[in-house]
Formats: C-alpha cells, sequence, structure tokens
C-alpha cells in the first residue's frame, strides 16, 4: 500500500476495511485489507528472502525471513546452493585423491580438512608418523587459521559498511599465502598432507622466511585491531547484538571462535590434542584457549582477533622447534596400492571455524566404503533460526556476518 | 493500463557505425567495466584477493563496485555452479544489460572441475549463460584474472558490434526445439530477425533494416 493511501488510512477515525483497486495495486491487483483500531495499525507479516546470491552472506546462503515491519520474527537458512556431493565423490576416490576434494569444501582452512582425513587414514593404517612431519603440519594448521581469520576480520567490517579493513586483512593475508606457497604451490588449496606425512620437506631457507612472515603480520597486526576495536560504529552495531548463549551453542553443536565467545569453552587442540598440540597447549605453553562470556557479534569479533595472536605464539614455536629438530624423513613410503582394513574410526579436528569431523567407514577396499563429514558452519549456521527472531532487520547483516561461516563447508 | 514500452535497441549508431565511431565506443567499453561477481566457491576468494591492494584490477578499469547485476557490465563467475544454483545464475545474467561479457572463472565454472562425476554440479557455466573467457585453474592465481581481462579487453576493442548482435550463436544449453510437439522451436537461430521471438539471448537487438 502505498503512502497516500496509508495516510488516507491513518486519517480515518476508527476501523476502516480497505482494498486496494485495481489500478493502485500495479500488476498484482491483490486485495489488501488493512484494519486500524484503538489497537494501533494492523500489519501483516511478508516474507523476504535473502539470497542465494546477496552481497550481505558472503556466499550463497539463503535466508527465508519472516518480518513484522522491521522486527524479524522468524528465520529459516534454506541451505544447498553450493551442495556438491563431496560425501558421494569420496567413495570413488581412492585415499590418496580424496585430499584433493577433501580440502575444498572449506575454501578458507584447506589445510586443516586435509589434515582429518589423513589423520584418519592414518589412525586406521596404525602409521606412525616422523616428528618432523607432525611439527610442519602443526605450524601450516596454525598459518592456515591465521588466514582464514583474517579473511573473516576483513569481510566482516566491509558487510557493516566498512571499506578499508579488508585491505589490511589481505595485507597480511598475502604475506602469508606466499609463504604457504613457496612451501606447497599453492595458495588456496594446499595438497600438501599425503597419508603418513607430508609431500616433501620444506624447501632449504623456509624457516626463515616463515619467521619473518609471522613477524611482519603480528608488527601490523595492531593496525587492524585498532581501526577495528576503536570504531564506534563498528561498536555500535555489534555490541550487545545477536548474542548466542553457551546453553543454545551446545544444544545447536556449535563449535569454534563462535561458541566460544559465548562461554562455550571447548578446543579440541586442548581437550583432544592430536599433531603436537598436547605439547603446545599444557602448562608453560604458547596455547590457550580464548573466550569470552558475552556471546554478542562484538565478542565474537574479539575472540577471533585473540585466536590470530595466539595462533602467532603457536607457529612461532613451531619454527623454533623445527629449526631445533634437524633434518629427517617427513613421510612414510606407502605401497602402490593403499588399502585400508576394515574398520570404522571418527576423527575430529579443530578448524578455524570449529569442529571438523570425518567418520571413516572402510571394507579393506582402496576407496572408503562411506567418508561422512561433519563440518562447522552447518551447525553454527543453523543456529541463526533460533538467533534472527527478534532482531532488527538490519542487525541481521551483522549477525550473519559474524557467525563467520563458509557456504561450501555448509553444503558440502 | 500498462504502457508498451518495446524493447530497447541500440540504435542505429551503434551497429553500423563507421569504424572511427567504433573505436570510441569500443574504448570507453573496455575501460570501464563494471564487474559482477558472482562468488561461489574457492575462486571467489582470489577474485576478491584480485581486487585487493597487489593485484589490483581497478587499474585495467575493472570497478567492482556494482550493486548488481543491472549496473554490470561483466560478470565474473567464480566458482562451482550447482544445479540448484543453477536457475540463478541464469536469471541474474539475464537482468544484465547489453552489452555484457562473462569470465568463467576456474574449472569448475569451465567445466566442473575436480567435481565432474558430481550428481549435482552444472558440467560449466557455458551450458546455461554464453561465456567469453575462460580462466582454467583450481583456483586460477590472481594473476590469471587480470590476463583474463586483458583478453577480454582486446576481444572488447575486435568488436563489431553488427556482428554481436546478429551472429550470436545458441548456447549449449538453449533450447532449440518446440517444448510442444509439432511447435515452432522455441528459441532462435538470431540471423533471422523475422523468426526472433524474443528469447533468445540479444534477439531483441538485432538491427531492425526492414520494418
Amino acid at each position: 500500500m502505498d503512502t497516500a493511501a496509508a495516510s488516507e488510512v491513518s486519517a480515518a477515525a476508527n476501523e476502516i476495511s480497505r482494498t486496494s483497486g485495481p489500478g493502485t495495486g500495479g500488476s498484482g491487483g491483490r486485495p489488501v485489507t488493512v484494519g486500524l483500531g484503538a489497537g494501533g495499525l494492523a500489519t501483516s507479516d511478508m516474507v523476504l528472502n535473502i539470497g542465494p546470491q546477496h552481497p550481505a552472506t558472503h556466499g550463497v546462503l539463503r535466508l527465508r525471513l519472516v518480518v513484522d515491519a522491521e522486527r524479524i520474527v522468524s528465520a529459516e537458512p534454506v541451505v544447498g546452493y553450493m551442495h556438491r556431493g563431496a560425501e558421494k565423490l569420496f567413495e570413488v576416490r581412492d585415499y590418496r585423491q580424496i585430499i584433493v576434494l577433501a580440502n575444498r569444501h572449506d575454501w578458507l582452512s584447506a589445510f586443516a580438512n586435509e589434515l582429518g582425513v589423513v589423520l584418519a587414514t592414518e589412525e586406521m593404517l596404525g602409521m606412525e608418523v616422523p616428528e618432523r612431519a607432525v611439527w610442519i603440519r602443526t605450524l601450516l594448521s596454525e598459518i592456515n587459521r591465521i588466514l582464514s581469520h583474517l579473511m573473516f576480520l576483513g569481510s566482516y567490517p566491509l558487510e557493516l559498511g566498512a571499506i578499508t579493513p579488508v585491505f589490511y586483512s589481505f595485507r597480511e593475508r598475502e604475506e602469508l599465502q606466499s609463504v604457504l606457497e613457496e612451501v606447497s604451490g599453492g595458495r588456496i588449496h594446499y595438497m600438501f598432507n599425503r597419508v603418513g606425512g607430508l609431500k616433501e620437506d620444506v624447501p632449504a631457507g623456509w624457516t626463515v622466511r616463515v619467521a619473518q612472515a609471522l613477524r611482519a603480520v603480528r608488527h601490523r597486526m595492531p593496525d587492524l585491531e585498532n581501526i577495528l576495536m576503536g570504531n564506534e560504529i563498528l561498536r555500535g552495531r555489534t555490541l550487545g547484538v545477536g548474542v548466542l548463549p553457551r546453553e543454545l551453542a551446545a544444544a545447536y553443536g556449535v563449535s569454534g571462535p563462535i561458541a566460544r565467545a559465548g562461554g562455550l569453552d571447548l578446543d579440541l587442540r586442548r581437550d583432544e590434542p592430536y599433531l603436537a598440540y598436547g605439547e603446545l597447549f599444557a602448562p608453560g605453553g604458547p596455547g590457550r584457549v580464548v573466550t569470552r562470556q558475552e556471546g554478542d557479534c562484538y565478542a565474537r569479533l574479539e575472540v577471533l582477533l585473540e585466536q590470530v595472536q595466539v595462533s602467532l605464539d603457536i607457529a612461532e614455536t613451531c619454527v623454533d622447534r623445527l629449526r631445533s629438530l634437524g633434518n629427517g624423513p617427513v613421510n612414510v613410503r606407502l605401497p602402490k596400492v593403499l588399502k585400508v582394513p576394515a574398520g570404522h574410526v571418527y576423527r575430529w579436528t579443530e578448524n578455524p571455524l570449529g569442529i571438523n569431523g570425518y567418520y571413516l567407514v572402510s571394507r579393506g577396499d582402496k576407496v572408503p566404503w562411506r567418508l561422512k563429514l561433519r563440518s562447522a558452519s552447518f551447525n553454527n549456521v543453523q543456529v541463526l533460526s533460533e538467533m534472527l527472531p527478534g532482531c532488527l532487520l538490519a542487525d541481521m547483516v551483522s549477525i550473519m556476518g559474524s557467525m563467520f561461516f563458509v557456504v561450501g563447508d555448509v553444503d558440502k | 493500463m500498462t504502457t508498451e514500452l518495446g524493447m530497447p535497441t541500440l540504435g542505429v549508431l551503434q551497429t553500423a557505425a563507421p569504424h572511427p565511431l567504433r573505436l570510441v565506443l569500443n574504448w570507453g567499453r573496455r575501460y570501464s567495466l563494471w564487474v559482477f561477481n558472482f562468488g561461489l566457491a574457492c575462486c571467489a576468494i582470489e577474485f576478491i584477493a584480485t581486487s585487493m591492494a597487489r593485484h589490483d584490477f581497478i587499474r585495467f578499469g575493472v570497478i567492482p563496485f556494482a550493486h548488481g547485476p543491472r549496473q554490470a557490465d561483466l560478470m565474473v563467475t567464480s566458482g562451482t555452479v550447482s544445479d540448484k544454483m543453477a536457475p540463478a545464475l541464469r536469471r541474474l545474467w539475464e537482468q544484465m544489460a547489453e552489452p555484457k561479457y562473462v569470465i568463467s572463472f576456474g574449472a569448475c565454472s569451465n567445466s566442473g572441475g575436480p567435481y565432474w562425476d558430481s550428481y549435482c554440479v552444472t558440467k560449466g557455466v557455458d551450458q546455461i549463460i554464453p561465456v567469453d573467457v575462460y580462466v582454467p585453474g583450481c583456483p586460477p592465481r590472481p594473476e590469471a584474472l587480470l590476463q583474463a581481462i586483458v583478453k577480454l579487453q582486446e576481444k572488447i576493442a575486435d568488436e563489431n558490434l553488427r556482428d554481436r548482435y546478429t551472429r550470436r550463436a545458441p548456447g549449449v544449453g538453449a533450447l532449440t526445439r518446440g517444448l510442444v510437439h509439432g511447435s515452432p522451436t522455441g528459441t532462435v537461430t538470431v540471423s533471422a530477425p523475422s523468426a526472433a521471438s524474443g528469447q533468445a539471448p540479444g534477439s531483441a537487438d538485432t538491427p531492425r533494416s526492414s520494418s
């Protein structure tokens, strides 16, 4: 109903029932009944589709919102626009080829994704991975964590309307990506893990390079931090908005920095250590779990920023350790045909976005019988249907941006 | 009451423009490509990296601030197109105003890439929309996108608009037979202006020579 008609309605005394004529409503011509009584203007809810291609969803997540004026009544994430059937494809790839697909569902943390697959396979094979490979893996997964966090530290302000932070964060990303490229040849998909270790040893002089890059990133992180956390607009849009309490996070299986921002103190690196994390998260080690209690968008951003610092600490410790380790093998010689004995195993890892698990069922073949993927973002997105109702439409952007999801990780 | 506005045409100046004028038109077009990033998957990250300070495609005149497809000249499909996504992609492409260009960025967008045997991935975006430049890689490096932009600009520089709008081949996925048995074809070979029913991409822009 247009403004002229609305004012006409409000000018009338008590209750007016009015249908829009065939001329006013344009092509639709659906009668709209507006009642005006002592209780004020009665409105009807509107269904609003956000996505699948929408600049605020950083990806192709679709939301079906029911809004009452500016207030969200209910929200339903409609997933599946990025579904690529990876789990089914795992079943026709052998264990070496699976890594190619496994690192692509969450494209911001490719290294951590490949890691879960090879850890599960190694466990099934009872394979011992050389110490040097373990430390390089730990180092690379922490660098990968920083890369993923930097992406969201840049894109989240971008969705809130601040363009500058993303330039800072991509400057650091390029610095770290070039380091990873020197070791693996890839900027996004590293394909550096192999069953039993790594593809090859790091190039000569690489530890010096990576130490320089980590130092440079640490040195420049305050630029990004100050422009974000000191910003009044960002604080205004995030403080107290989109609170995800601990119980709700636990009920929906939310994990990672989002859950920790609400006080859910769970980090697999400390609680169920894999790689070298047991040593790194031991008392006196550089590792610590970052948590907040507030659970709002601001707290989620804070957790991300602090986790970058922690990951930088861990990565530097790994570099020092690598230097003292000296040369040694980084992989195990594999048979020509890699068959995994029958059985099943579930391995989960703390990915940058949360818990990423693989349930591997083998029937003694060279391909898995089933490889179930538990991805972090899928659970993290489902909780939106609880968080969004009651919020303003404008807050939807800040809430969705602060949920730090990757659509490929949602849809697999 | 609705007003019949008719389909917009490119005008006689642009279709039958003499060479110097065409040069100016193409020159203007190639260096002000407002880009619409159809960011789908991993490749979108590399697209963003290309728009950032280190690679910076704005220096080639590619402007990543289009608010939507209607304001854009160039669409970059970066990532895997799933069968569920394909109708939305086609629809957004149709919303773009002519002249429009498409860069298919990355292996998934070109051919399905590593998901070539998936049950739900479209094996190449060119099954839905016509593509001007393909960029191989998984994902391609930012430099590859820069090269693709340069290639596209070369293509635009050589473009004769009459050729562009009269001889566009129907896409691979174009409907070439009628939906109902015995009816005339749904889409159209655009070279015969009289048969144009308005469904084929660009068919409305065919020069109206006689009528």
